[in-house]
């Protein structure tokens, strides 16, 4: 990385330039004003940059080396399954037939973009061993969301009006309360035993007769599989709850477990995460839901179906919660999803799992010695350590994923879950070397030992990076949320 | 099994499975209960080669009709525009695509900074103060403006003019359900927002009024005629707009719109059957703090360099959970990205004149479309959408184009059933005279 300050876009601007060519204007131009009231004609000019071509290529790419990405290093950025993107995915998104065709072109004209969904929304059923998959949602909340709302009308339909709450983990995602708030429902948590694992009595304690779902990930987000899953579907059950999943951790299961055997009603995945869409820098992502066959009838419209040889969309669902979002979803992240399932075929994606499950463990037992284990028993597709044992030093988990910066990785997820003390979260996927894994776990154990012996090196980091800590609670205070020319 | 994917080999399991002190992979999994464990292999297609699957899928790519074979006149919210080659580099970039979202800020400066490039160029299209850093489409955007006006208001009733996208408005709609709010449409009289219908629905509970600008019928909808009478019932204006538009047309934020959504499709983002696309979302100073998603600031480092960070985030999912603003968490980074490229490259007078040749280009093929004899059904200023009616179902007529390598226009009876046979018509840049004139003699010939 270089040292230098990168120039905003419109501090590089400089009038007269321009970076486009735009198509010939071969009608006759009449004048703007005859065409529209003046008064609807912009008098000034939005400050946009004047810059050639060179100029932009040159911005971004310095900008672009300001940035991490996997392609750059190892980013075991826990929870969000940051695997390797497949560079064929990207390629097959863009075949024209894929990336330039209009969502309200006629089916006939689309047949194999609805094929290419039908076919997924298939694959998915079988891997989460649902009844039916909605590709709709755009990303993993707004798949949660979406799966709420499904519970809510199937209640709403079965006259069960009262059912206001839905029950969160302590250690849930932040999303899983916030979805159940826009879905209108009121957030219960309920708390994780002294093994990491949802505590039954108090599941029982906190459910009813007002209970419309109980949220949870399972693996859940310490990476402990929840043993006590049937248990518990009986429990919520029982109750006339419904269960959901939420599958950002579903990497960790693929041929292992699937949701719907578990007893799930809802599930919703991540597209992005367990079937390699990019990131994208914080999206683009696809959150298709599956559910069981009783929720079907809820399901956002239009649904696609196969009828004879022909692909439809149906709208004549008159139990549907309606649209979710424009269209049929991020396509062009389930093409990308699509192309890596079919890449992989059933032994490939046990392979998924299997690998990244085995490197989990292998990173746990080899820093087990270093930093506190929480939990001591085999994780799934993550686990989590505590910095407690740092911190009495004067070194903040914060400190420690500084200080990995120096060493050319991404830190994992920090000071989440909720329920353990100074977290670190580390996920490490199966797309990793063990020469990748083995060199991290080298720099954490250097920082442990740092810690010990020279802490300042770590409280100070990182060293090494284009900039140094940044002052975030100035941000906050005065905010700057836009370039303004200096006066 | 190895795989191109996967690097483990037989020794690294080993050697692995020896630190871990088990004698096989499968005992990590034996937390699973024998109950739901899944036994065997899910039956799924088999794996395919690089090679094969690519064949395969070029093969289904080539069964669609695409914009690039085929002269698209479909807009309907989702349009064929120039984008410029420059940005496909950009994106490809996999600094970015590989990128999570920016929570370590030291080694995230590149889409820190590209972000708040974005911010700052919605701001300057939009005439607004603030810009987050995208929502999932123009759709969810309008859902998220409707429920931060009630959440800001306290009020409980959302008006939505009957121009505003179906889709669009059924989003908010399923979106409403959840917050028990209560969605009005106001009713349109000769392709734009009935004034005098609106005045009348407005009440106390009100909490936001929501106008398209351009509107779904491409019409320029007299934003000054609305802002008084919603400001007067202390309602939020909200204006959802296409912001290529916005480089010719006077911002919504100079007619004192409080909350101004849309979808940056239009810029460098191809019309991906749908998705996806980029909802932007763009407020006064005074709502900056109720936005949904992400926002980037400028600040400093303890050397005093210039950076970006993500700030606000006490609005946010991951800090206030069931009190945040909204459950946004991914949103659209990379297609952020790729407006902010295309932004860039059209620049100040790129954005203009590709706003002015949309206009002129649909003018020329309103004006050609009457020599032929056609009605353009409730004429007015608008910018590259306009209506005509047709003897036929818009269905039958576009099937019978697309034969001739035309995709037409958009059928306004599937939302609008008094609208039958009648249909939109998008002009863009992109469509040359002889293409629209071909078009025009196409569909006058299906026409007798």
């Amino acid at each position: 990385m270089n040292n230098q300050d990168q120039a905003l876009i419109f501090e590089l601007s400089t009038p007269g330039r321009i970076g486009y060519s735009l198509p010939e204007m071969d009608v006759p131009e009449l004048d703007l004003t005859s065409l529209l009231p003046e008064e609807y004609l912009r008098d000034e000019e939005p400050s946009l940059p004047e810059v050639s071509e060179l100029d932009i290529m040159r911005h971004y790419t310095a900008l672009s080396r300001r940035n991490h990405g996997v392609d750059s290093g190892f980013y075991p950025l826990g929870s969000c399954t940051m695997k390797y993107n497949p560079k064929m995915n990207e390629n097959v998104a863009r075949y024209n037939g894929f990336v330039h065709i209009h969502p309200l072109q006629d089916e006939s004209s689309v047949q194999g973009a609805l094929e290419l969904l039908y076919d997924l929304q298939q694959h998915l059923k079988e891997i989460t061993g649902m009844d039916e998959v909605t590709l709709q949602p755009a990303a993993g909340a707004h798949g949660e969301w979406t799966g709420l709302m499904l519970i809510r009308a199937f209640h709403e339909a079965n006259g069960d009006i009262n059912r206001t709450k839905v029950i969160v983990p302590d250690s849930a995602h932040g999303t899983n309360p916030a979805s159940a708030t826009i879905a209108g429902f009121e957030t219960i948590t309920v708390k994780s035993d002294e093994k990491g694992l949802v505590d039954l009595e108090d599941l029982r304690r906190v459910i009813g007769e007002d209970t419309a779902a109980l949220m949870l990930t399972n693996p859940n987000t310490l990476g402990l599989f929840e043993e006590n899953i049937l248990e518990m579907a009986e429990i919520v059950h029982n109750a006339g709850g419904k269960l959901y999943y939420d599958g950002a951790n579903l990497n960790a299961v693929l041929s292992k477990a699937r949701p719907g055997d578990m007893g799930f009603d809802v599930v919703h995945l991540n597209l992005h995460k367990t079937f390699t869409g990019p990131h994208g820098g914080g999206g683009p992502g696809s959150g298709p839901v599956g559910v069981k066959v009783d929720l079907i009838p809820f399901l956002p419209k239009p649904v696609i179906e196969k009828q004879g040889s022909e692909y439809v969309l149906d709208y004549n669902r008159p139990q549907s919660i309606g649209r979710v979002k424009p269209y049929y979803g991020n396509f062009g992240i389930n093409v990308r999803a699509y192309t890596y399932i079919r890449s992989m075929g059933p032994d490939g994606l046990k392979a998924v799992t299997e690998n990244a499950v085995l490197n989990a463990n292998y990173m746990m037992r080899r820093l087990a010695e270093y930093y506190d284990l929480p939990f001591d028993k085999h994780c799934k597709h993550e686990f989590v350590l505590s910095g407690r044992r740092q911190k009495k030093l004067g070194v903040r988990t914060l400190d420690i994923a500084k200080r990995l910066l120096d060493f050319g990785y991404h830190p994992p997820t920090i000071y989440f879950p909720l329920n353990v003390e100074e977290c670190i979260m580390i996920e490490p996927t199966e797309t990793e070397s063990k020469e990748t894994l083995d060199a991290f776990i080298e720099a954490m154990i250097q920082i442990a030992k740092e810690a010990e012996e020279n802490p300042e090196i770590v409280q100070e980091a990182p060293h090494t990076t284009v900039v140094s800590r940044l002052d975030e609670t100035t941000a906050a205070r005065k905010p700057i949320l836009k370039y303004q020319k200096a006066e | 099994m190895q795989h191109r994917y996967l690097p483990m080999t037989e020794n690294d399991k080993q050697a692995m499975l020896e630190a871990i002190g088990v004698s096989s992979v499968d005992e990590l999994f034996s937390d699973i209960p024998e109950k739901v464990r899944f036994k065997g292999e899910y039956n799924i297609k088999p794996a395919k080669s690089e090679t094969s699957l690519m064949k395969e899928l070029a093969k289904l790519a080539g069964r669609n009709a695409d914009l690039k074979t085929n002269a698209s006149f479909l807009g309907a919210g989702v349009y064929d525009h120039y984008i410029p080659v420059i940005v496909d580099h950009v994106l490809s970039r996999s600094e970015f695509y590989t990128a999570y979202t920016p929570y370590q800020p030291e080694i995230s400066q590149g889409e820190l900074q590209a972000i708040f490039e974005f911010q700052t160029m919605i701001c300057e299209l939009t005439g607004m103060d603030v810009a987050n850093s995208s929502m999932y489409d123009g759709g969810t955007a309008l859902a998220e403006a409707a429920m931060l006006s009630a959440g800001h208001t306290k009020r409980s009733t959302i008006i939505v003019s009957n121009a505003v996208h179906p889709e669009a408005r059924d989003v908010l709609k399923t979106y409403a359900k959840g917050q028990h709010l209560r969605v009005v449409e106001a009713p349109v009289k000769d392709g734009i927002t009935d004034a005098e219908a609106l005045k009348n629905l407005m009440n106390d509970d009100v909490a936001a009024v929501i106008i398209q600008y351009p509107n779904f019928f491409g019409r320029i909808e007299p934003l000054k005629d609305f802002e008084e009478m919603i400001h007067q019932y202390k309602a939020l204006f909200v204006a959802s707009s296409n912001p290529l538009s916005l480089g010719i047309l006077t911002p919504p934020g100079k007619f004192g719109a409080d909350i101004v959504v849309g979808d940056a499709q239009p810029f460098g983002i191809p019309t991906a059957f749908g998705g996806p696309h980029c909802g932007y979302f763009a407020v006064t100073n005074k709502l900056m703090r109720k936005v949904p998603g992400r926002l980037v600031g400028q600040t400093k480092d303890e050397q005093g360099r210039r950076g970006f960070v993500l700030t606000l985030q006490a609005r946010e999912q991951h800090i206030r959970r069931d009190k945040a603003t909204s459950n946004i968490c991914s949103n659209q980074a990379l297609n952020a990205l790729a407006a902010s490229v295309a932004m860039t490259a059209l620049g100040k007078s790129g954005v203009r004149e590709m706003a002015a040749a949309n206009i002129q280009k649909a003018h020329y093929s309103k004006s050609a479309f009457k020599q032929a004899g056609f009605e353009i059904v409730n004429e007015g200023p608008s910018f590259n959408e306009f209506i005509i009616k047709l003897k036929k179902p818009v269905k039958e007529v576009n099937r019978k184009l697309l034969e001739k390598g035309i995709i037409g226009g958009y059928d306004l009876g599937r939302d609008y059933p008094e609208l039958y046979n009648h249909m939109l018509i998008a002009v863009t840049e992109q469509r040359t005279k002889e293409e629209i004139d071909t078009f025009v003699k196409e569909v006058g010939d299906l026409h007798e």
